[in-house]
């Protein structure tokens, strides 16, 4: 408990330092407090850190699995501490379970996805937010009503019409990056529309319309003015987005199929789904193991260094 | 001028709503002339069926248990993940000492936010791969070969998890497992959300209750509790949207995806299964069409109880 609880706050972000304006001997005159305070706050800490580790233990035991041999896992699966550290299991992983080839496809696609969701997501918001013209409201609606519905709901048609797209233009086809590019882009619109609509319509009009008076066209004033005022909204968009699509499991396992024989662009959760369902015929634990943990631990580190953005990006993704 | 603006306008919403009635709203409408046909979805014959389909929903004994089972989910997804973050929340904030300030966090709170953070960045994928080791039923499981270990749990007699049909309290156990695993993952999110509305009230409010000799359980529930109203209300709509979309666990970690035996099947896994397994498109797309309602009611609903004055300060 205590490793966990008072490990030196160097993670802590400046916004949970206890009130300020309190010496520390202030606070050790008063410090004491009364017995069912000091009981309290021994069940808060108590509690908190039974989570924490609740929290902690199921992600560091499967780190330190992954660095046993299989026959280790079987024989004390258990244990945190693997007798030699097995790092040929990442290896492994990365060639034949193809977990390199799925980070490969997965960044490749997220650099376009997420680049061409910010661009045309702030592109559409703004004019919506900002400019009045017949059916602007049917236009921004139709974005709305997207958040509802469900995407399984959509599956047949969207794989038809991929499939029937891939015919005409074979680059748009099923198991192509750009296709799944420009699906993830669609589907994170919705919610990029909405979230930032609300957020051009907290800017201030008075620097727009200096801008026109200096003469600039009105894609020069998006761009120069008010994409670089966003920023705050973009950051938190982006992070959403990075994380959901990171995550999407449902479009690429429709969509991403082989057609025609040739080999699978697996992303990386629809190769982990199928690494797990095929690991029961072959039982190669460790390398199961490997592979999930390389799936998280680079979204952990970079959430771990930037955990004050995440935070606060997400959570006002959900407040908006 | 006029001219530069609609020519403006144009070319900024071309692209992306070209997309999106491409790739989203094209399919839904589809989707929906589906759901009137018999399409099996191989072939190129289809019949109009008129509301056939979605009468038969009706007398589906599948589709009313997964009809349930999204229930299920729906009121205890948010209920007990709303119920542990206002829990953790409130001893992160108010579990500390007590002095002249006021009742002030528990030590190390940013510490503890880091880590109950944690699940929500990592994929529902790499969460349900990484439970399915943790739910093994076997000594090779984390949680069998630890009440092996302690001796709570039989050696030739594990908890089945994920294989055990049986009730409880009514519903099957296997549903209460993937239940623990929402929770678990949802818990540090909304702890964190409710953390920050925590602290974005004003503290004069809280020195004036101190002044009137209110007590750390007394400024929670009659204070925070009631001024937190509007996030929890907001979390539980999304929590909603969550439940209804447990398809990623059903689908990775359940046999069969939806099993043993069709007790964790939701209304996402019979659609799939009826799609892909059976072939019955169009059917599959009237189930999709009534989930789409049943969603909006449900959210337009949820909007209209949880709605209320919005407090300003």
């Amino acid at each position: 408990m205590s490793t966990v609880t008072h490990t030196p706050g160097g993670l802590a972000g400046p916004d949970q330092a206890p009130p300020p304006g309190r010496t520390p001997a202030q606070r050790a005159a008063v410090g004491g407090g009364r017995a069912g305070g000091r009981f309290f706050n021994g069940f808060s800490h108590l509690f908190l850190a039974v989570w924490a580790i609740m929290v902690v233990y199921p992600l560091l035991w499967v780190v330190m699995s992954a660095l046993k041999t299989d026959a280790e896992v079987i024989r004390k699966p258990l244990s945190l501490i693997p007798e030699r550290l097995q790092w040929d299991n990442f290896a492994r992983a990365w060639t034949e379970g193809h977990i390199g080839s799925f980070f490969f496809n997965t960044i490749l696609v997220l650099v376009g996805s997420v680049f061409l969701t910010m661009l045309l997501g702030s592109m559409a918001a703004y004019v919506l937010a900002r400019y009045e013209f017949p059916g602007n409201r049917v236009i921004y609606y139709m974005f709305l009503s997207g958040l509802t519905l469900p995407i399984y709901l959509a599956a047949v048609p969207l794989f038809k019409g991929v499939y029937n797209t891939g015919v005409v233009l074979p680059f748009l086809g099923p198991n192509k990056h750009l296709m799944l590019i420009l699906v993830y882009v669609a589907w994170s619109l919705a919610f990029t529309v909405f979230f930032m609509h609300s957020f051009f319509r907290t800017l201030p009009t008075a620097i727009a319309e200096a801008g026109m008076v200096d003469g600039a066209s009105h894609s020069r004033l998006f761009f120069s003015v008010m994409l670089p005022m966003a920023k705050p909204g973009l950051i938190s968009i982006g992070i959403f987005n990075v994380l959901g699509q990171w995550n999407q499991w449902y479009l690429p396992t429709l969509l991403m199929q082989s057609v025609a024989g040739e080999p699978k662009n697996q992303v990386i959760s629809q190769g982990l789904i199928e690494l797990s369902v095929n690991q029961g015929y072959r039982s190669d634990w460790s390398g199961l193991f490997a592979g999930v943990t390389m799936a998280m631990l680079p979204v952990l580190i970079v959430y771990i260094v930037f955990q004050r953005q995440v935070q606060s990006g997400l959570t006002a993704g959900v407040s908006k | 001028m006029r001219h530069g603006v609609a020519r403006f306008v144009t070319g900024f919403l071309a692209l992306p709503v070209g997309l999106y009635l491409f790739y989203v709203v094209w399919p839904f409408l589809q989707a929906a002339g589906y759901s009137l046909t018999d399409w099996g979805g191989y072939s190129d014959r289809q019949q109009f069926v008129g509301l056939d389909n979605y009468i038969r929903l009706f007398s589906d004994e599948l589709i009313r248990k997964a009809f349930w089972h999204n229930v299920f989910f729906l009121i205890t997804v948010p209920l007990f993940t709303i119920a542990l973050a206002l829990f953790l929340a409130f001893l992160l904030n108010v579990g500390g000492r007590e002095d002249k300030a006021g009742i002030r966090g528990v030590f190390g709170s940013g510490l503890y936010k880091v880590i109950f953070f944690f699940p929500q960045v990592l994929s529902l994928v790499v969460i349900a791969v990484m439970w399915q080791q943790i739910y093994r039923a076997d000594g090779q499981g984390l949680i069998n070969g630890m009440l092996m270990k302690i001796g709570l749990v039989n050696q030739d007699d594990p908890i089945t998890f994920m294989y055990d049909p049986e009730p409880f309290l009514g519903v099957p156990a296997v549903l209460w497992w993937l239940l623990l695993i929402a929770v678990w993952s949802g818990a540090g999110f909304y702890m964190v959300l409710f953390s920050a509305a925590m602290q974005s009230i004003p503290k004069d409010i809280y020195e004036a209750a101190i002044l009137d000799g209110a007590g750390r359980f007394h400024t929670f529930f009659r204070i925070t509790l009631p001024l937190l109203r509007d996030t929890v209300s907001v979390a539980w709509v999304y929590l909603g949207f969550i439940a209804l979309d447990m398809y990623a666990l059903v689908f990775v970690m359940t046999p069969s995806q939806g099993g043993p035996n069709h007790a964790s099947e939701i209304f996402a896994s019979v659609l799939n299964f009826t799609a892909f397994q059976k072939g019955q498109f169009g059917y599959a797309c009237a189930m999709g069409v009534a989930l789409a309602i049943f969603t909006i009611l449900l959210a337009a609903a949820q909007l209209r109880i949880t709605r209320r004055e919005r407090i300003e300060y």
